[in-house]
């Protein structure tokens, strides 16, 4: 993944935002907006609950076992949900 | 992320917990509306006790049920409703709760405008004090805008008013906007059910084929502006579909507790056929799990009748409760199928086996609203 946005900063959820697992991956639910969202992949549903604000998107991707092909397609990803206020970024670390 | 219609097949199936969980905390009600779902009106001296209420809250908590939609009867006027309230939002589970307002005084409503997790629902079925309190009672009008008021100079964000589309009320669509608008709060519209009170109404109420369409028009142009609880989900037969989830989420997504611990597969199927246990029997979880009625409610069902309409994949056949209550066949269409499918082949209606009302009102409709069969029926 790209090294360029793990410097801008580390992902995480949002504090308001919750999330459960399904079948078809996860649901979130934002207790701000009460806005549902829908993840309907598995791989893109395990690295959600691994990013922890802390690591670097590259670890939370080998900690969550998914493959190295998918990393460009989960980034995407994960920029919609950051788009959506449902992920957060904090601050760089030192 | 995929878009919504994609995840019907999911839903199907059922998810490991419901998304929309009505809860209605007591039959008690200060108001006797004519179409009220859950027939309200006297207490029920079964109610589950505070006890019980909390270790429900706790059960919800473990299975993260995201939120509540708390109900009745009129739930304010349980003495521990703000207890219970505080307890489920200080656990993770959020709280939307309807009311008819008249337990929201100033003082609560600034008490209530401090929480990020709970959302206030008000209830009113017309634009103008005629035309609601035909149906929910005299008064009831200026108690719901006097709630409003309060919420509003409090600072309460966004609450919503939640209106059930009638006959008598649709022409007012432009004007519940206007209203909701004035107090800082988005529409809600959902859809009049023949459920508990619904079906003595539902004949002289229910929305004609015109207005279903004029409904329909308005809604897509509204977009998500307003909120429909995904309820006219049979309208999108019409062309246009509709936002959100168009197909019966009975026993899939969503679910209904009852004042007495009784667990229905939706908030308009208050009846023995559709109980899928008591939670004094078993834990809430398990119920949602494996009763035999959700098990059934979740196999795949067969389109019936409306197998070979062409609107089949965007209605679905309707809803399950405005069939079963008006006497159709389940696997056939709606009573409100705007195909005109829904006429001429209903069987007896079923007795209602859940019933508190106080007095039954004698609803009489306005002598203008059109009643001849060529505006119930486009094939009359």
């Amino acid at each position: 993944m790209s090294t360029e946005v793990d410097r801008s900063g580390h992902l995480m959820l949002a504090p308001s935002v919750a999330m459960r697992p399904e079948g078809f991956g996860a649901l979130l639910y934002d207790f701000h907006t009460r806005r549902l969202t829908f993840i309907k992949d598995s791989d893109l549903a395990t690295l959600v609950s691994c990013l922890d604000g802390h690591s670097t998107l590259e670890s939370a991707r080998l900690r969550s076992g998914v493959p190295e092909h998918r990393a460009s397609e989960m980034l995407q990803a994960l920029a919609n949900l950051e788009a959506r206020g449902t992920l957060v970024r904090t601050a760089r670390d030192a | 992320m995929a878009a919504t219609s994609l995840l019907i097949d999911n839903f199907e199936s059922g998810l490991s917990a419901p998304i929309c969980l009505t809860w209605e905390l007591t039959y008690a009600c200060n108001l006797q509306c004519v179409h009220c779902l859950s027939s309200s009106g006297r207490r029920d001296p079964r109610e589950l006790s505070t006890r019980e209420w909390m270790s429900f809250i706790d059960d919800l908590r473990a299975i993260q049920v995201f939120y509540v939609n708390i109900g009745g009867g009129e739930p304010t006027l349980r003495p521990d409703f703000w207890d219970l309230v505080s307890h489920a939002v200080g656990n993770g589970v959020g709280v939307k709760f309807s009311t008819n307002g008249s337990r929201l005084t100033a003082e609560r409503a600034s008490w209530l405008a401090v929480s990020d997790y709970i959302d206030v629902q008000i209830s009113l079925d017309g634009a103008t004090a005629d035309v609601n309190d035909r149906v929910r009672g005299e008064g009831s009008f200026r108690t719901a805008i006097t709630a409003l008021e309060n919420l509003a100079h409090a600072g309460f964000r966004d609450p919503k008013v939640s209106v059930v589309m009638t006959r008598e009320n649709i022409h007012q669509l432009d004007d519940f906007k206007e209203l909701a608008d004035r107090y800082g709060a988005t529409l809600r519209l959902t859809r009049l059910r023949p459920s508990g009170r619904g079906v003595d109404v539902w004949d002289t109420l229910h929305p004609t084929p015109d207005q279903q369409r004029e409904l329909h028009a308005w809604l897509v142009a509204a977009g998500s502006s307003v909120m429909t609880g995904d309820s006219f989900f049979h309208l999108s037969a019409l062309g246009t579909a509709l936002d959100g989830l168009n197909m019966c989420g009975a026993g899939r997504v969503v679910c209904l507790v009852d004042p007495v611990g009784d667990v229905y597969a939706c908030p308009f199927a208050i009846h023995e056929q559709f109980r899928a246990g008591n939670l004094r029997d078993s834990d809430f979880p398990a119920i949602w799990r494996e009763s035999p009625t959700f098990t059934h409610l979740r196999e795949p069902s067969p389109a019936g009748a409306c197998g070979s309409c062409s609107a089949f994949d965007v209605c679905r056949g309707g809803c399950m409760a405005a069939k079963f209550f008006t006497g159709l066949p389940m696997d056939g269409p709606d009573p409100e199928c705007v195909r005109g499918h829904g006429l001429g082949t209903a069987g007896p209606r079923p007795a209602p086996t859940v019933d508190h009302t106080r007095q039954r009102q004698v609803f009489i409709p306005l002598p203008d609203i059109p009643l001849r069969p060529c505006h119930e029926s486009p094939v009359a």
